[in-house]
This record gives structure tokens, C-alpha cells and sequence, in this order.
């Protein structure tokens, strides 16, 4: 039996972020508790946040399991993430100046040339070009895991276009309606300003071109998307409009988009679509859900595109293992927040380790996310590990392997009281005129006794996740 | 506001509409059944499918036109692009898909009709009465009207959203009529019996103005008074006239909030203005069928020409 750190409990006693809640769910009988649960699901369905799992057909409007047992930092555990997730999205936009510019780290030979420029992620259409302060990735979502009282790991960085921030904030306000009592107790700071940052941000990162209040859009592929209730969601919060492609159109150097009254001008795409699909005419030829001429509009300044195409190289799972070096490179200080040790097999000798330590690593394809073609070595069948060895072999640059991390748990509801369940947390970092962090995030939880895979698409739940105020 | 947004809203107006106008038929069809059957026109039933303007999926998939399939066809069927299923499925997803357009009573009332009738399609028929279906289509889009009515910002959206409903209405009860007159009652022999006044009761009962038209015209139903009010009284709610002038009220409302006017208002004006010129004479003159058709042609001209103007994202 491995030994999880405990988010409450240190052995008998409650660690003191929990303190406010341990009278809370004590007198709580289980019946108000079974009865809120289910007032708390109606008010999701009844609000329309599901999420639908791409090709697993079943119910359309599933929900993602909520869980009513808060997750709770102090302010000094959050001070500390907060600088540390700073500090690496500083980093990330450095280097993807950097690559898509001269390429210093390269010429210095602290990240091998061809991990970057031959990389999938890696937009030749935008070389040279540097997009409006310098900022690549408008939205960095850091994906955390915890394994002690002060440690802390980088699972992963997400550059291009995170999703899950409108659980963050529905699930804060779905237990502030059911729990009003436990927010009078604590003193939790808020997340809610969160959309009205976002829309600063995005507002500051206007081309040079644009003149007077900036119009921002959202750039959704469809309702048929497993977070358009997300796009739909923070459009409506930030007071903008949500567009899908054949609602814009390029005349000009510009981008608009159609309206009642004619044509309108917008000055800032935040597009939760991939770089293939964005334009046609220079990725993807066959893409409905893009813009025609949309590139052309982006390098000659007439729009800013959010995250800036191309930013995905910096959140591949090979790159990753070297944002510490970034950290140091660009902005000569060390990393306050640790990355998870990587083997990389493209790298013979590492595959080699790999290979004979199948049983006990996580193996992750580079390019992968939603916890889709990765193996969890412990959990995993002999025939399982087997046949993964195979794959390894036969692409091994297409994979990496880390340990598996004894992952903290956070007391969970279950059918006979609470128990512990396996925690991440994914803040949201903003990037744009300022460096802004709303104190909170999404925090995703195992809910499977056991299980270290938090992912909705594979059975995980969510949270309300508490910052104390000092 | 964004042409597809706009776009949306007209189709949510014009599924909602719809879907109360396929309960309103079926409840006519559990009426008519009711009577001692005639001989020697066509079955009710069958009439109603042509109403319903869906005619030609049914006999592919059901064959003969028993009361139990046409109800499961314009009722459940989701083949039957126009059933209360599809037509409310369409409406929420339409709703669904401009979802921050909406006030949160507004899509509740849709959002709760759509969950509510999932629990209807997994109750065993048997359970279900027609009555019920009826009368629970009817609540839903009283529903949905009256929270629009009580929530929704009088901005653009909120006339592209009753654009949809005044179209549709305009255009329903133009088929109901045509179908009482031209396929309901096709021998001109039967005008004025028993049979044809029962068939005007029913049909006045459909769109749920029985009593009202006994408050504004009294005495005996006959087929000018029943004209009258479902064509050229403003006071009915749903006669030809009130939509098209609905119509018209909120083309007018786009129009002074864009400072522009568009082929639409040309239209729908000159529309208002033969409906308000008209006298019932002259409708029995140009033969009740042929005026149907051309009004319903015209309802399809304005809609194609609100579509150029506002929803195709074509407007300069």
C-alpha cells in the first residue's frame, strides 16, 4: 500500500485549510447531503453544462460528475503556485518568441534543434512573425499535481486553448447556492472576475491597427463540440459575441464578421479551434470550421488570432521536460514549480529504461491529451503492457514515460461518508498587457476508489476548488 | 447582433409554432374520429396528414392511415421532420446553440419541455392519452411564450424571435383553413349540412377559439363569419391578418433600430394592406382554396426575403 498525501487529514488530525469544513461535513446528515447532491445535479442539467465525449456516442448531455467536498489551499500554499505558475508562462511565451524568431536557446544549445522545428506543432506560416506584446499563449492552463505539503509537480503545460475555467467558476457558484452558510465561515477569495480578465486581456493584445474599443470574439467550432457549452458560456460572461467560421469572413486586411446590420470588424479572435482548421487556404484545405484568408489577415496585422497559432509547440509533452531550462535561459531564475522526471524515448538509451520499467510508469503519447493512448503501467495487464511495448518500439519518438506519482487525495462523497479520491488542480494563467492569476482553478478528481486518472473522458469529477484569504 | 444568432432565434419561433400546431391537429383528428362516420370522402385521418403538409413520409413507413400511427408520426416520429418531437428537439437545439440570446426562464422553459419529453417517449404508449400529449404541448409553448414575454430584452433578437412565430402562425392557420375547406370537405354538396358545421366547430376549437368567436359574432357558425374571423379580424389572435400585422410590427421595429428598411417591410406591407382592404366576399369570389395558396406563397416570399435581408449574413 503506497502512502498518499492527504489534503485533510495528517493522521488523526485536520490540516489547518480543512479546518473550516471538518464540522461542516461531520454534522451534515446524509440525507440533507443526498438531497443536495441531487439539487446540485438538476441545477447543472438545468443549466446546460454538459460535456459530451467525442466517440464514445451514448448520452449527448451527460455531466461531469460534481463533487461537494471543497478542495482547499491557504493563502501562502497558493502564494507560492501563484509565483511559480507565473514564472512559467513568462517562460512558455519567451520561447515561443524565440523559436518563431532567432532561435537563441536553440543557437545555444539548450534544446536540440530538431525537438522544436520538426516538430508537428510547429507553424513555418507564422516564422518571423511576432504577434501583438510579444504574447503567444493568452491562456496558459498549468496542469498541477501535489505529492506532499510542499511539493509540487508540472503534469503538464497547455499553451494553445485549455478548457474546463467555466466548471471553475459554475461550480463555485453552484456551492455558494447551496452552501451559503460554509462561505460566511471561510473567508474564500472570489474567482468569479475571472471573464472580466479574460476580456482585459484579450482587449490589450489588439493589433497596433485598431482603433478605439477592440471588438473580441469567441471562435467556437459548433454546438456539436464537446465544450461549446464553454464557449457559449464565457461569451456570454465576457459580453462578447461566439462566432463559428462561416460567420466571419477577410475583405480588406481585415477580418469580419456578418451581422443583421452588414458587415462588423473584429480586432480579436479568442479561438477554441485548432491551427489546422483555422484557415484553408494555408492549413487544412478541407476545413469548414475556418476562416479563408484568415492568415494573411493575422501577419499583416489586421487581427490578433488568441491563443497565436503555432503556441502549441511549447506544451508538447517532449518540449516540456525542457521549461526548466527556459525558466533559467530567459529569465535567469530557477524554476520555483518542479517538472515530473521524463524519460524521453525518442532518446535510445531512455526507451531502453523505459522498456524494462513498463510495470511501473505512466507512458503518454506526446501529441495525446484527454487521457486517451496512455498506459498506466501499474494498472495495466501483463498482455496491456505487452502490447504498449510494441507500439513503443515501433514509434518510440511519439512517447514519453514518467513515474507514477503518488498523487494527493482530497476527501471525496461517496455512498458511505467521505473517503480520499486522487486530486489535479489546472489554474488558469492569463497573459496579455499584465500577468494575471484569479486564485482558484479546476480541480478534477478520481472518483473511482484507487484510480489516478482524473480525466472527465475517463470517469473523473470536478470540484470547487478554495483559496483562504490571508 | 450576429446573422446566424438571428437566424436561430427566427427557427426557434417558427419549431415552437409549429410543434403546438401539430398538437393542435392531432387534437382536432381525436375530435373528428369521435363522430359517426360518413361515407364518400376521404378519411379524416388522412386529411390531417395533409395538414400537417408531411403527407408523403407516412404511407412509406405506416401504409394505411390508422389513428394510432398518425399519432405516433406526428407525435414521436422523428423521420417526420415536422412532428412535436423533431420540431421541439430543433427548437432546443437551436436555443441551445444561442444559448447567452436567451434569458435563463426562456431556456428553461425549453430546456424543461426537451427533458420532460424525453420522460414521455420512455412512457409506454398505452399510458399515454392523446388529450395528454395535446394539452402538454400546448402548456409547453404557453410556457416558453410567456416567459419570453415577461424576460426577454425588446432588442433585435427578441423580433427575429417573433418574426418566427407570427410566419408560422400566419402560415398554419392558412393550412388548417385550406384543409377544412379543400380537403376536408371536397363535395360542394355538403356545404352548409350538419357535417360541414361540425367540421368549422372543431376546426375553431383547434386554434382554441370556440368561445371567442361565439363572444365577437353570436348566433349561428357559417362559413363567412368563420372566414371572417380567422382571416380578417384582428381580435383573433391567430387569424391571418393579427400575424401578418405581427409580422410587420416587429419588421418595422428592425427597421427604425437599423435605420433602414428592406424588401421585407415592402412586402409584408403590401400584404397588410390587401388583408385590410379586403372584405370576406371577396375571398368566396377568388375561391377560398385559391386565396389560401396565394397567401401561403406570400408567407414564403417574406420569409425568403427577411432570410436575404437579416439571416443569411449577406446584408451590406
Amino acid at each position: 500500500m503506497q502512502d498518499y498525501f492527504n489534503e485533510m487529514f495528517d493522521g488523526g488530525a485536520v490540516r489547518a485549510p480543512y479546518a473550516g469544513l471538518e464540522t461542516w461535513v461531520r454534522e451534515m446528515p446524509a440525507e440533507l447531503r443526498q438531497m443536495k447532491q441531487a439539487e446540485a445535479e438538476a441545477l447543472f442539467r438545468r443549466i446546460g453544462i454538459t460535456f459530451a465525449v467525442y466517440g464514445e456516442g451514448g448520452d449527448p448531455d451527460r455531466l461531469i460528475p460534481f463533487d461537494m467536498f471543497p478542495r482547499v489551499f491557504t493563502a501562502g500554499e497558493w502564494r507560492r503556485l501563484e509565483r511559480g505558475i507565473k514564472q512559467r508562462a513568462r517562460a512558455l511565451n519567451a520561447f515561443l518568441v524565440d523559436v518563431y524568431g532567432r532561435g537563441e536557446i536553440v543557437r545555444a544549445g539548450r534544446i536540440p534543434a530538431a525537438l522544436v522545428y520538426q516538430n508537428e506543432a510547429y507553424e513555418t506560416a507564422v516564422a518571423g512573425f511576432v504577434p501583438p506584446r510579444g504574447v503567444y499563449s493568452h491562456i496558459v492552463g498549468i496542469d498541477l499535481v501535489r505529492t506532499g505539503r510542499d511539493e509540487f509537480f508540472v503534469l503538464e503545460d497547455n499553451c494553445r486553448t485549455p478548457s474546463g475555467v467555466s466548471y471553475m467558476l459554475e461550480n463555485r457558484e453552484i456551492m455558494m447556492r447551496m452552501f451559503p452558510e460554509i462561505f460566511r465561515e471561510n473567508r474564500i477569495e472570489p474567482v468569479e472576475g475571472y471573464p472580466e480578465l479574460l476580456r482585459r486581456t484579450l482587449a490589450s493584445v489588439a493589433p497596433e491597427k485598431c482603433q478605439g474599443e477592440p471588438t473580441v470574439v469567441i471562435l467556437t467550432p459548433g454546438h456539436y463540440n464537446s465544450a461549446y457549452y464553454e464557449h457559449s458560456f464565457l461569451a456570454d460572461m465576457m459580453g462578447v459575441e461566439l462566432v463559428e467560421g462561416p460567420d466571419l469572413f477577410c475583405e480588406g486586411g481585415f477580418v469580419w464578421m456578418r451581422t443583421t446590420r452588414g458587415p462588423q470588424k473584429v480586432d480579436v479572435i479568442y479561438r477554441r479551434i485548432d491551427d489546422a482548421f483555422l484557415d484553408p487556404l494555408c492549413f487544412r484545405p478541407d476545413s469548414m470550421l475556418g476562416v479563408p484568408g484568415l492568415m494573411d489577415c493575422y501577419r499583416s496585422g489586421g487581427v490578433t488570432i488568441a491563443s497565436a497559432p503555432g503556441a502549441g509547440v511549447a506544451d508538447d509533452k517532449a518540449v516540456y521536460t525542457y521549461v526548466p531550462e527556459m525558466i533559467r535561459f530567459y529569465l535567469g531564475e530557477e524554476p520555483i514549480l518542479q517538472n515530473v522526471p521524463t524519460w524521453q524515448c525518442a532518446k535510445p538509451d531512455e526507451l531502453a529504461h523505459v522498456l524494462d520499467n513498463l510495470a511501473d510508469l505512466v507512458v503518454k503519447e506526446v501529441h495525446g491529451s484527454g487521457g486517451y493512448g496512455m498506459l498506466v503501467g501499474p494498472r495495466a495487464t501483463k498482455d496491456q503492457i505487452a502490447a504498449f511495448a510494441e507500439k513503443l518500439r515501433e514509434a518510440p519518438e511519439h512517447y514519453i514515460a514518467q513515474p507514477t506519482l503518488s498523487l494527493s487525495t482530497c476527501p471525496t462523497f461517496v455512498e458511505e461518508g467521505i473517503a480520499p479520491r486522487h486530486v489535479d488542480l489546472r489554474p488558469y494563467c492569463l497573459v496579455g498587457e499584465r500577468i494575471e492569476l484569479v486564485p482558484g482553478g479546476l480541480t478534477r478528481v478520481a472518483l473511482t476508489e484507487g484510480s489516478l486518472v482524473v480525466n472527465s473522458s475517463q470517469g473523473g469529477g470536478v470540484k470547487d476548488t478554495w483559496v483562504l484569504a490571508e | 447582433m450576429l446573422s446566424r444568432t438571428a437566424d436561430n432565434l427566427f427557427w426557434i419561433g417558427r419549431y415552437v409554432e409549429r410543434a403546438e400546431m401539430m398538437a393542435r391537429l392531432l387534437a382536432v383528428g381525436g375530435r373528428i374520429a369521435l363522430l359517426p362516420g360518413v361515407h364518400g370522402y376521404r378519411n379524416e385521418w388522412e386529411s390531417l396528414l395533409q395538414a400537417s403538409g408531411t403527407a408523403a413520409g407516412f404511407p412509406r413507413k405506416y401504409g394505411e392511415p390508422v389513428q394510432r400511427n398518425i399519432e405516433s408520426y406526428l407525435f414521436f416520429d422523428r423521420d417526420n421532420p415536422s412532428s412535436v418531437v423533431s420540431c421541439l428537439e430543433a427548437a432546443r437545439e437551436n436555443a441551445r446553440i444561442v444559448r447567452t440570446a436567451l434569458t435563463t426562464q426562456v431556456w428553461d422553459a425549453i430546456n424543461g419541455a426537451f427533458q420532460e419529453l424525453r420522460q414521455l417517449e420512455r412512457t409506454p404508449r398505452s399510458e399515454l392519452e392523446l388529450a395528454r400529449l395535446t394539452d402538454w404541448t400546448m402548456r409547453q409553448s404557453a410556457l416558453f411564450r410567456g416567459a419570453i414575454d415577461a424576460t426577454q430584452l425588446r432588442n433585435d433578437g427578441y423580433d427575429f424571435l417573433n418574426l418566427g412565430f407570427h410566419l408560422e402562425r400566419a402560415d398554419n392557420t392558412a393550412r388548417l383553413m385550406d384543409v377544412k375547406y379543400f380537403v376536408l370537405l371536397p363535395k360542394a354538396d355538403y356545404v352548409g349540412t350538419g357535417l360541414d358545421l361540425y367540421q368549422w366547430q372543431t376546426l375553431l376549437r383547434a386554434i382554441s377559439a370556440h368561445r371567442a368567436f361565439h363572444w365577437a359574432y353570436g348566433g349561428e357558425i357559417t362559413a363567412a363569419k368563420v372566414a371572417h374571423f380567422l382571416i380578417l379580424n384582428r381580435s383573433c389572435p391567430r387569424s391571418l391578418i393579427a400575424s401578418v400585422a405581427g409580422a410587420a410590427h416587429h419588421l418595422d421595429h428592425v427597421a427604425r433600430a437599423y435605420g433602414a428598411t428592406t424588401r421585407a417591410q415592402d412586402l409584408v406591407r403590401a400584404m397588410l394592406g390587401e388583408l385590410a382592404e379586403l372584405r370576406v366576399e371577396d375571398v368566396f369570389e377568388e375561391g377560398m382554396h385559391e386565396f389560401l395558396t396565394r397567401f401561403i406563397g406570400a408567407v414564403g416570399i417574406l420569409s425568403a426575403r427577411i432570410h436575404d435581408a437579416y439571416l443569411s449574413g449577406e446584408a451590406r
